[in-house]
């Protein structure tokens, strides 16, 4: 459950976001808006990698502004270019490397990574350099580094903008197989089909909320 | 320390990280004191059986040296220049064998056991402020690093190139460091999210 309190964001003398009041609880959620509209700050306010300037933002019942890092061990993010969020040198280690405060024997964090790799096609690629990795691959690893730690909401901010078809592709169906709570900010419509709910910012505030067809409908008046 | 894991079952890859890094220095130790050409050809000799039984395939060895090639050249004619060719040649054995054996360490030992090392080298210093997981994270992040910043470089000379521009250090340096500074404050966004700011 993440709610979103009459919700303002200030950068500078520029307005962000403006008076958002939201509830989500669907199991998947897109956000789409132009360049600039305030979608990936909204999407950061959930992991509480960013802060309202004022309102509230509670995640899972906890105040994003008050326990940032224990919602941060339950909401798992996702980046637009994997490149900045591999560590290690290697896929394994780097998978490895999210358990490495958790407590765990060195048995239960390889019984993990080498679960979380195999379920999503990287077990082969295990010892190999991350920085050799395609895109698309790169982008898998930092999905598996996220999952691995079992976050209970997972939020993806333009997870494959930087992917070509294929591996766009791949990413979707992964999506549709993950249990937690999605929300996804993308500029690629096609991958919102299957959403339970759709949210359109314009210059900080919401200007559509609903089902994927009639947002996104909404969304492309807007841009015309 | 930018040689990568070659994985393997030889008697070097399930050495502990700490058995390795014992064996560096005092091979590093050893190599100091070693004078004669001899017995420094005894121990390229030991080098070389060191990473024909490691199995790490000569390419990972090469590229180990590689890097050093220029330097040692200069070193060699320096040392030739000013005190003699047996002089010169010891040395820059000395430097050139150095950095093999602490790439072989690198090449059989997985990142994550090397953490793992200085983790627990660094531990004592807990009680006064230091945090041994931030002193591994700086030294993986640096190690991660080099191949970034390297493509990052890459980058920013094809859109030259592409744009027509010679070479100019201003115009090459200024987008590099820009790209470099957007780079680590995603990194370090990136490592709130996996909670490691805690």
């Amino acid at each position: 459950m993440i709610e979103f309190t009459d919700v303002h964001v200030r950068l500078g003398r520029r307005d962000v976001l403006s008076g958002i009041t939201l509830s989500l609880t669907e199991r998947r959620v897109g956000v789409v808006g132009a360049n600039g509209s305030g979608k990936s700050t909204l999407a950061r306010l959930i992991n509480g990698l960013a802060m309202p300037t004022s309102g509230t933002v509670t995640v899972l019942g906890h105040d994003t502004r008050r326990h940032a890092a224990r919602i941060r061990r339950e909401v798992g993010f996702l980046f637009t270019d994997p490149d900045a969020q591999i560590v290690m040198p290697t896929v394994a280690e780097d998978v490895a490397f999210s358990l490495r405060r958790k407590g765990l024997s060195a048995a239960e964090v390889a019984d993990r990574v080498e679960q979380v790799l195999s379920r999503h096609g990287l077990a082969d690629h295990a010892d190999h350099p991350a920085h050799q990795l395609s895109g698309g691959q790169k982008q898998l690893l930092a999905l598996c580094s996220v999952l691995v730690l079992e976050p209970r909401i997972l939020i993806m901010d333009e997870p494959t903008t930087l992917l070509d078809l294929r591996h766009s592709r791949v990413v979707a169906e992964l999506l549709a197989e993950l249990p937690q709570q999605v929300v996804v900010v993308t500029h690629d419509l096609g991958l919102l089909d299957s959403f339970d709910r759709v949210l359109v910012l314009d210059e900080g505030r919401i200007v559509a909320d609903g089902l994927p067809s009639s947002a996104i409908d909404h969304y492309r008046k807007l841009m015309s | 320390m930018i040689g990568i894991y070659v994985p393997g079952d030889s008697l070097l890859h399930h050495l502990p990280a700490w058995a390795k890094v014992l064996g560096l220095v005092v091979s590093c130790t050893v190599l100091v004191l070693l004078g004669s050409l001899a017995a420094l050809a005894g121990f390229s000799a030991f080098v070389a059986i060191l990473y024909v039984v490691s199995g790490v395939g000569f390419t990972a060895a090469w590229a180990q040296i590689r890097p050093l090639r220029w330097f040692a050249l200069v070193l060699f004619v320096m040392q030739f220049v000013l005190m003699g060719l047996d002089t010169a040649v010891v040395s820059t054995l000395r430097i050139v064998l150095a950095v093999a054996l602490a790439g072989l360490v690198t090449l059989t030992t997985r990142f994550a056991d090397m953490m793992t090392f200085f983790e627990r080298c660094f531990g004592p210093l807990r009680g006064v402020g230091v945090d041994p997981f931030r002193v591994s994270l700086l030294l993986s992040l640096t190690v991660r690093s080099v191949p970034v910043i390297s493509a990052l470089a890459t980058r920013v000379r094809e859109a030259q190139r592409a744009r027509g521009v010679s070479w100019s250090m201003r115009a090459f340096a200024i987008p590099l460091v820009v790209s470099a500074l957007r780079h680590a404050d995603a990194l370090g966004e990136a490592l709130s999210a996996r909670g490691l700011d805690d």
